[in-house]
């Protein structure tokens, strides 16, 4: 048997709502499908979300906080995704009880998911007061999400040099609910712009999407139905890059430069 | 993008958002990065000024002191025009004072142990203001021509945490 080490992944952004939880979600299920074993950890658990996205609300029982404190086996608060039984999501902690957490207990966490899981992705509360101090002291590598928006970008900024300070390495880029049409009129900052600025290799490009909003209202990330939406397809291209594989990123510039692109600009062009 | 916005693009009335977003960005990443704020950045202006002022005369008028970013590396960027200089007297030539910060992660081995910004090799070099921005000034016979203003890269930690 080949010694394998467990990668603990922190998923942040600085800013709320650029889509930290989305990404977890989708990146958890479609690396699964890939075949890795993923736990998806909630370190947001003042606002936990992720259950919901996952479809998982009903069926948390335990939190990793019983675990540790001895009221319940780890199995038992892991919740196994029924049509992905790669992937299980672990709530960090009770939402009744937000002063227990402390950095040490994050690493308790995580070193007891290392046996039995290749990926863990910790979706990292906004901000970065203590929730962040705690997800962060539990991870060796990061994904920063950020949106193409001057508020997102300086969030995101203030993160990376706080990862750069606890040594967290590699940190790679997620551009989230890029429109292409906007980019290419420049009317919002270039793919270019934001990985200059924040200076960081881009691991995805995910373009504005309805889809997105669809699948969170059923509680079924898109990677799980097999969607060929943009974002879908996004969401699978970051799994596939963070498993080492060469995906092409897409040139956004022709995302939104075809003949079809033109005309239907030409069409929508608003008069006035 | 409604016609009038493309309209006023086209007139050169009105500049690309984009490109009003990444300047200002820029600017605030600066100040963000390097964790100085204005007050601060006054006083050292004036400090930087004080010292500066013992040796040259300086045009305080077109003093310009600011902070610069690429590649998460901040740059405190001081532009002293000087008059002459006090010992031996250069009528219109100009000192640039450049230090950096970087504003990224732990410092680095070439500065071991060094616990914040501080001036290392801050050149006070006198050009010859042959570029274009000082050719209205006179240049003084005796000055090498390239200013190449030093930069004393520093690698100070920012504090973060």
């Amino acid at each position: 048997m080949t010694p394998h080490r467990t990668r603990n992944i922190l998923i942040c952004s600085g800013k709320g709502g650029v889509g930290k939880t989305t990404l977890t979600a989708n990146l958890g299920i479609a690396l699964a499908r890939q075949g890795v074993r993923t736990a998806v950890l909630d370190a947001d658990f003042g606002l936990r979300n992720l259950d919901l996205l996952l479809g998982l609300e009903n069926r948390i029982v335990f939190t990793a906080q019983e675990v540790l404190a001895g009221s319940c086996r780890l199995e038992q608060a892991l919740v196994k995704h029924k049509q992905e039984p790669n992937l299980a999501l672990l709530p960090a902690g009770n939402p009744r009880m937000l002063e227990w957490l402390k950095p040490e207990d994050m690493q308790a966490i995580v070193g007891m998911l290392a046996p039995s899981f290749d990926v863990v992705l910790i979706d990292c509360p906004a901000g970065i007061e203590d929730g962040f101090k705690n997800a962060v002291s539990a991870a060796q590598e990061a994904i920063v999400i950020t949106t193409p928006e001057v508020s997102a970008v300086r969030d995101a900024d203030r993160v990376i040099g706080l990862l750069n300070t606890h040594g967290i390495q590699p940190i790679q880029l997620v551009l989230n609910r890029v429109r292409p049409k906007m980019m290419a009129n420049q009317e919002m900052l270039s793919v270019n712009d934001v990985t200059d600025i924040l200076a960081l290799p881009l691991l995805g490009l995910v373009v504005e999407d309805e889809q997105v909003i669809v699948s969170t209202n059923r509680g079924e990330p898109l990677t799980l139905s097999g969607s060929h939406s943009p974002a879908a397809l996004a969401y699978s291209n970051v799994a596939r890059r963070l498993q080492g594989e060469d995906v092409p990123l897409p040139d956004p510039a022709k995302m939104g430069r075809g003949l079809r692109a033109k005309l239907s600009r030409l069409i929508k062009t608003k008069i006035f | 993008m409604t016609l009038r916005d493309t309209i006023n693009r086209l007139l050169g009335l009105q500049r690309a958002s984009a490109t009003t977003a990444r300047e200002r960005l820029q600017l605030v990443l600066a100040h963000d990065r390097s964790d100085l704020n204005p007050e601060l950045l006054e006083q050292m202006r004036r400090e930087i000024l004080e010292v500066v002022s013992r040796y040259v005369e300086i045009d305080l008028d077109e003093v310009d002191v600011s902070l610069e970013t690429e590649d998460r590396v901040t740059a405190l960027v001081a532009n002293l025009p000087i008059r002459r200089a006090k010992a031996v007297a250069q009528p219109g030539v100009k000192a640039k004072i450049s230090l950096g910060v970087n504003a990224s992660g732990p410092p680095k081995v070439n500065t071991p142990g060094r616990p914040g910004p501080e001036v290392a090799n801050s050149a006070l070099e006198d050009t010859d203001g042959a570029t274009a921005a000082e050719a209205e000034k006179p240049a003084a016979q005796d000055i090498q021509p390239e200013p190449a203003a030093e930069k004393a890269r520093l690698e100070g930690s920012e504090s973060l945490s």
